[in-house]
């Protein structure tokens, strides 16, 4: 087989909006289990994201709007489930649950009206004369404001969480919650702020699906990249880089089987499409032949309930 | 007896009793209104597959009015979920349930062994029973005039084929598909990727893309989504779509799709249980029954592509032309249908292969 940059160019291009969306809505989690709250209701969030920011879209004609209109419902959701688990000291775990059956079929109901209308694909931010470069140009350049805004999520999120004030005080809630609260840091509301932002996150990555991926409406469209996202939050050991990485690994793997399907590799197409989650569990188990790798970067306190006055 | 004791016997009765009316009431009204129940594997709002069998439901209340009541169950997974939905459906007094994906087959049948009064219609499926009965329509003819047009159309003589379950529908779909593109274009290639899935939009347009990128010009799909002629549209390439019409997602694209139409067939089965001359058989209708469609030609395919197409259909309907007519090689170059027969309907329902000219596995 020839090496064709042509097919090499489209193959890079198409892992890193593969990688999009799992970027997007493993970085919310992250931020939000640093605070020391387990949100399994990514999938759910990432729906309604989705739904809203096609509608948003579709009704005002502007991609800006329909982005911040996924971020908003994201949050929404987010607080909700806020709400439940640091208010009413509900379950996080059946909480997050019941979070993503509930994003499923509001998502659904939201989006009855706006399945089988096209939309015109987000558009490309293209520099003239940088995207024509081949291979590095489309790679580079040639892709839309939320790829960009998910890359830079990355460095700007590990700066803020290791670097800033308050990143240490939002982990430091994180690891013990009741020595953060005896000092005298607003344990609630931290963990309020913090799901709040990964909400917004996961509603992101959800309208990325909606406007770029696949510019259409279409029920429960994330299929299961919600989960895969919980993963590999737990894969990267909590660090951002490391999810970067993991999106990668998992979106590369997701393209790389279909065009090796295409291009008549001898492997067995089942093999294939087992390929992504079998690469992102090996490493994971990789990962936790240390046990106390995943002990060190655990958010100590990570789905307890915080009881202020206990 | 003791007060309490007293009290519980005449709940009890009164309970019984109540029961006992509703059932008798219920009873004489289910002599005059038949309840018919769709059992599907993914939203009506795919606007594909499900949708279509949806279409057909509406036809059956628009066509009966009061004298029956339907009701759908959408997003029935296959296996285990898909049992407990039919057997609900079942208990709920519904007279027949019509169970409209391949793998509903065994959870049919063993919720129709509990309830032999209920009729199952199962669509796309082999096994049947004394109230069971299968339908399916003849897509591989719908295959087999858009395998011609697609053999006209392509510039780079690679086709791609985005398939779902290695099942024989849809193996037999891509053998009849690449058996017409090579008799207008020997030079033609099909490749096929599974997916694995009747319906993911991401996926299926990884896959569409992942198959443009390989140089295919023409995309075909057995899933059920319209994200591949969105792919295609996106980079000014062609697709066929599946089980409805599709333009609207792309309207360059879209050359033409392989529609079912269900209506015709679950208005007679549906009469066929008020009149009580139900029995269990196999329906397997096409072009002929009216089962399968083509929608509107994209006006871009050139009119002597379009002449070819609509006769080749009209002699599938005539019986003068079938999809697979000898001699047929499968990959390895072994002649599995002898020059001068055609393959008869069991061996269409194995089929297991890939004729020559696929480049694909079939996994076993």
């Amino acid at each position: 087989m020839s090496f064709d940059i042509a097919i090499a160019t489209a193959f890079v291009v198409a892992i890193v909006t593969a990688a999009t969306p799992l970027l997007f809505a493993a970085l919310g989690e992250l931020v939000t289990e640093k605070s020391g709250v387990l949100n399994l209701g990514v999938e759910g969030m990432m729906l309604v994201g989705a739904v809203a920011g096609f509608a948003a879209t579709v009704a005002s004609g502007n991609y800006l709007l329909g982005i911040l209109a996924a971020a908003a419902a994201g949050a929404l959701m987010a607080l909700l489930f806020a709400v439940l688990t640091l208010h009413l000291l509900a379950n996080q775990v059946a909480t997050g649950l019941a979070l993503t059956l509930f994003g499923i079929g509001l998502s659904a109901l939201i989006g009855r009206s706006y399945v089988g209308m096209p939309l015109e694909r987000l558009p490309q931010l293209a520099i003239p004369g940088l995207s024509d470069i081949p291979f590095l140009g489309p790679v580079l350049f040639g892709h839309d404001l939320l790829v960009y805004l998910g890359l830079a999520l990355v460095p700007g999120i590990a700066w803020f969480l290791n670097r800033t004030r308050p990143g240490l005080v939002l982990r430091a809630v994180g690891e013990n919650h009741d020595a953060a609260h005896a000092i005298g840091y607003p344990v609630r509301r931290i963990r309020y702020l913090a799901t709040v932002f990964g909400g917004a996150l996961c509603g992101l990555g959800g309208a990325y699906l909606s406007l770029a991926y696949t510019p259409m409406w279409a029920e429960a469209m994330t299929s299961g990249r919600g989960w895969i996202a919980l993963a590999l939050v737990v894969f990267a050991t909590w660090k951002p880089w490391w999810v970067l990485a993991g999106a990668y690994l998992f979106g590369g793997m997701t393209i790389g089987q279909l065009h090796g399907q295409g291009m008549g590799l001898p492997v067995p197409p089942e093999v294939m499409n087992m390929l992504p989650y079998l690469a992102t569990i090996l490493v994971l188990v990789l990962i936790s032949r240390d046990a106390t790798r995943i002990r060190l970067n655990a958010p100590a306190c990570i789905g307890k309930v915080f009881h202020p006055d206990a | 007896m003791l007060k309490r004791d007293f009290i519980k016997l005449a709940m009890a009765a009164v309970f019984g009793l109540t029961g006992a009316v509703a059932v008798t009431a219920d009873a004489v009204a289910q002599d005059k209104q038949v309840k018919a129940a769709w059992v599907y594997v993914g939203p009506v709002s795919d606007h594909g597959y499900s949708y279509q069998h949806d279409l057909g439901r509406k036809a059956v209340e628009q066509a009966f009015g009061d004298k029956v009541k339907t009701t759908f169950v959408e997003n029935v997974p296959e296996g285990a979920d898909a049992e407990r939905v039919i057997q609900q459906l079942a208990q709920a007094g519904n007279d027949i349930i019509f169970t409209t994906s391949f793998g509903f087959m065994n959870p049919t049948l063993k919720v129709a062994k509990n309830f032999p009064n209920v009729k199952f219609e199962h669509a796309t499926g082999y096994k049947r029973a004394d109230n069971v009965a299968t339908y399916s329509a003849r897509f591989y003819e719908g295959r087999h005039v858009i395998g011609l047009i697609g053999g006209k159309m392509t510039k780079s003589n690679i086709i791609g084929y985005i398939g779902s379950y290695p099942i024989p529908e849809v193996v037999s779909g891509i053998n009849a598909f690449t058996l017409a593109a090579q008799k207008v274009n020997p030079n033609v290639q099909v490749k096929v990727v599974w997916v694995n899935t009747w319906y993911d939009p991401g996926k299926e347009a990884a896959a569409a893309k992942a198959l443009m990128d390989q140089g295919a010009d023409i995309i075909v799909q057995h899933t059920d989504s319209p994200a591949p002629i969105q792919a295609a549209q996106e980079r000014g390439l062609y697709a066929f779509g599946q089980s409805s019409d599709m333009t609207r997602f792309g309207e360059k694209a879209h050359l033409t799709a392989i529609v079912d139409d269900w209506n015709p067939y679950y208005i007679e089965r549906v009469k066929a249980v008020m009149d009580g001359t139900w029995k269990s058989i196999d329906t397997w209708g096409g072009f002929k029954e009216g089962m399968v469609v083509l929608p509107p030609y994209n006006p871009a395919i050139p009119k002597d592509v379009v002449a070819m197409a609509e006769e080749a259909r009209q002699g599938i309907i005539a019986g003068k032309v079938h999809a697979f007519t000898g001699p047929i090689k499968d990959q390895s170059g072994k002649v599995v249908i002898p020059e001068g027969k055609t393959a008869t309907d069991e061996e269409i329902l194995g089929m297991n292969y890939f004729v020559q000219g696929v480049q694909g596995q079939v996994p076993k």
